[in-house]
């Protein structure tokens, strides 16, 4: 009784609030009686239901007999893109020809084609490899990494091949690029990305707002470092990230990135030089090179439903300092120091669902090199020019899994050679569920 | 009783500070967390009313707040499989990782609804357990108390006799809520509906509503002006009394068709929040019937 007393107080709610009569109480005795019974039913059968519902052992058992019940989360990224562009774009940037320059692909080429798989290894281990498919053929590992997964206390340890962590472009993978391509700095300062063989090491501190630290170490296998084969590090990164909601609709994270490496007989072949020798020649650095990094997100949704429409403000600045021996053309060698920089600006904006529109801002400063007194008349110091890039983008998702991306690009990158480029892109994935990364 | 005693003394006396940190995906369970542990616990819930569950980046603020959880409550059957997983690993907190204490997903404690006999992204983003929006069977969160009293239970035995008394009345007040929402939606039995997009069988099939199709062609794809045209259509051959869509769905779809095949829009509330009335799981059904109700007439 005492466990239906609820039931019978709820009903009597809104009958005790006027005065009843005799007769009425009597009415009233009847209702409840019959009004218990039904209830008493209807219990009956919600417990039955209940325990029904109880009972049912976890969905989608299947049996795990086979080998294959293991298999891990794969998932194939496929993608490609046809450029149309009217300079050669094994051209670099101005002043940047001591820098990478991974470049466009002219015409219809398959772009990079993505495997990804991923899976726990045991309870405190995860694996991640992601395999590119070169479009001539052969097999490039891009991430091949186990991360700890019960450390606590906020820390993970990576080890492997990885994208490095500095900045906020740099560990995204291609397919997840608001762009076709990566911003001038990236391509100039990191040839597109930083990757590295090494260990990393990141703590999330307790703070009630997102605070991050990072570290790694590596062979320095990337661009700038020059793949040390010995015992000892190559290159060291050191980042930290904070990050937070303002309300529902707005969040934000910034960043702050410092690399370090010694180069070692870093070639870069067709610089152009001061007696205009033609072709350029080929140089030889051995130095160090720092590098420090500033990285800013704000994102923003109407309610901070990211499906209706929302609009995204990214921008970065790198700054590197190289010091050490510059060896012009076979020849002399002697000191040389530079302080190069970049920096960009850009934001998307999902202004209907499915339509995003992008626009991106790129500047490059070449600095001042000092040459020392060997090369003065060989190297070029100052080349008193900025380069610049705008880039106009539009893309279409008709589903989570599916995009299309029209790129439109006034290159001013190279002094003299103004570039009008054109792209078209199609990013897909099948397989297993892609994460929302911020 | 006696064992149960031992055990409060036992755990009163080693640990002073006991508040749970709670981290759930949805704001339903942030609800039933409250009626359950109510100022034992502190509870975050990582989406709003207004919010798509399924798109959901792995924000900073998510990860830092896992970081410090003791306990994620979330739907689970891939609802949250953007960004969940993600967050989950990024936040170097083992407590809340899949197969720990700390991790609880309702869906596994329900009937799974709507399992796929075959999957294939062809047929829309599907999830491979079933339809994830078991929130709008009110009948399902009295299982799921159940198995989050007990988790609470385990994680927080100091007060165990606490969470078992919250779970004994919020059952009994459940049930006796169940009854007067079954009488209340009586008239909307066998309804004909159209929804915006399929998260709504749970409901259907607890207040027998008869649903026709759905204005997005495939679950997760935007209703197209084709489709809409080829909804009317059937619509004219096949009458439904109203189309339903969650606060977060986009009305004009719903209004579009509304206007021109003269049946009512009916946005329900979905979750705790979706509508002013809506501000518990209480509120959350006494609206939704309520709005069901007003849409028949």
């Amino acid at each position: 009784m005492f466990k239906y007393a609820p039931f019978i107080m709820a009903l009597f709610a809104p009958l005790s609030a006027h005065a009843a009569s005799d007769e009425d109480l009597r009415n009233l005795g009847e209702q409840i009686k019959q009004l218990q019974d039904h209830q008493q039913q209807r219990i009956l059968q919600l417990e039955q239901q209940l325990q029904q519902n109880v009972a049912a052992p976890p969905q989608n058992v299947r049996p795990t007999g086979s080998a294959a019940a293991f298999n891990p989360a794969i998932s194939l990224i496929l993608g490609g893109t046809y450029g149309n562009l009217k300079q050669d774009p094994a051209m670099p940037a101005t002043g940047f020809a001591m820098s990478a320059n991974p470049g466009h692909e002219q015409g219809f080429n398959l772009g990079e084609s993505e495997l990804v798989i991923e899976a726990n290894i045991d309870p405190q281990f995860r694996g991640v490899g992601v395999f590119a498919v070169d479009p001539a053929g052969g097999i490039s590992a891009e991430e091949a990494n186990v991360q700890t997964s019960a450390l606590g206390e906020g820390l993970t340890l990576k080890m492997g091949r990885f994208f490095s962590g500095l900045g906020y472009l740099n560990s995204n993978h291609s397919h997840t690029w608001d762009f076709v391509d990566q911003p001038l700095v990236y391509a100039a300062l990191w040839d597109n990305q930083l990757s590295e063989d090494g260990v990393q090491i990141k703590w999330l501190t307790p703070a009630a707002m997102f605070i991050e630290i990072g570290g790694e170490i590596g062979r320095g296998r990337g661009f700038p470092g020059t793949d040390r084969v010995k015992n000892g590090s190559g290159a060291g990164v050191l980042f930290a990230h904070m990050g937070d909601d303002i309300g529902i609709e707005h969040n934000w994270l910034a960043g702050v990135s410092l690399h370090q490496t010694k180069r070692v007989n870093a070639i870069s072949d067709a610089v152009p030089d001061m007696l205009n020798t033609a072709g350029g020649v080929s140089n030889s650095f051995t130095g160090d090179s720092r590098t420090t990094g500033l990285d800013f997100i704000w994102k923003y949704a109407p309610n901070g439903n990211t499906r209706e429409t929302h609009f995204k403000f990214l921008g970065e600045y790198f700054r590197r300092k190289e010091n050490g021996l510059l060896t012009y053309n076979n020849t002399a060698t002697d000191s040389y120091t530079v302080t190069q920089s970049g920096w960009y600006v850009q934001s998307t904006y999902q202004f209907v669902r499915r339509w995003r529109a992008g626009l991106r801002y790129d500047r490059l400063d070449s600095g001042t090199a000092q040459v020392g007194a060997l090369n003065i008349t060989n190297v070029a110091s100052d080349y008193h020019y900025s380069p610049t890039r705008k880039t106009l983008m539009l893309d279409y998702s008709p589903s989570e899994f599916s995009r299309l991306r029209l790129q439109l690009v006034q290159d001013n990158s190279r002094q003299g050679l103004p570039d009008r480029q054109l792209f078209v892109q199609y990013i897909m994935s099948i397989g297993a569920h892609g994460a929302h990364q911020y | 009783m006696k064992k149960i005693l031992f055990v409060v003394l036992l755990f009163a006396s080693t640990c002073s500070h006991a508040a749970l940190n709670i981290f759930t995906c949805e704001p339903e369970w942030a609800a039933l967390a409250k009626e359950l542990a109510a100022d034992k616990a502190d509870i975050y819930s990582a989406t709003t009313a207004l919010q798509d569950p399924h798109y959901i980046e792995a924000r900073p603020s998510l990860i830092a707040r896992a970081r410090g959880a003791d306990l994620v409550v979330c739907t689970g059957a891939q609802l949250e499989i953007g960004w969940l997983p993600l967050v989950l690993r990024t936040s170097g907190n083992n407590k809340i990782q899949p197969g720990n204490n700390g991790y609880f997903e309702a869906a596994s404690y329900v009937t799974m609804l709507e399992i796929p006999a075959r999957l294939d992204r062809a047929d829309g983003d599907i999830h491979a357990s079933g339809n994830s929006h078991i929130q709008t069977d009110a009948r399902n969160f009295l299982p799921i108390a159940d198995a989050l009293s007990k988790r609470l239970i385990q994680l927080d035995p100091a007060n165990t006799l606490f969470y078992h008394n919250r779970l004994q009345s919020f059952t009994q007040a459940w049930q006796a809520a169940l009854l007067r929402w079954e009488k209340q939606a009586t008239p909307l039995k066998g309804t004909p509906i159209i929804v915006h997009h399929n998260g709504f069988p749970y409901l259907n099939n607890w207040l027998e509503l008869k649903q026709i199709t759905t204005l997005e062609p495939k679950p997760g794809i935007e209703p197209s002006a084709a489709h809409l045209a080829q909804v009317l259509a059937q619509l004219q051959r096949t009458p439904a009394r109203m189309v339903l869509r969650a606060a977060y769905h986009n009305p004009k779809s719903s209004e579009w068709i509304a206007e021109r095949a003269k049946i009512t829009a009916v946005m329900l509330p979905y979750t705790v929040g979706g509508t002013s009335s809506a501000i518990d799981l209480f509120t959350l059904f006494d609206d939704t019937i309520q709005r069901l109700l007003v849409g028949l007439k």
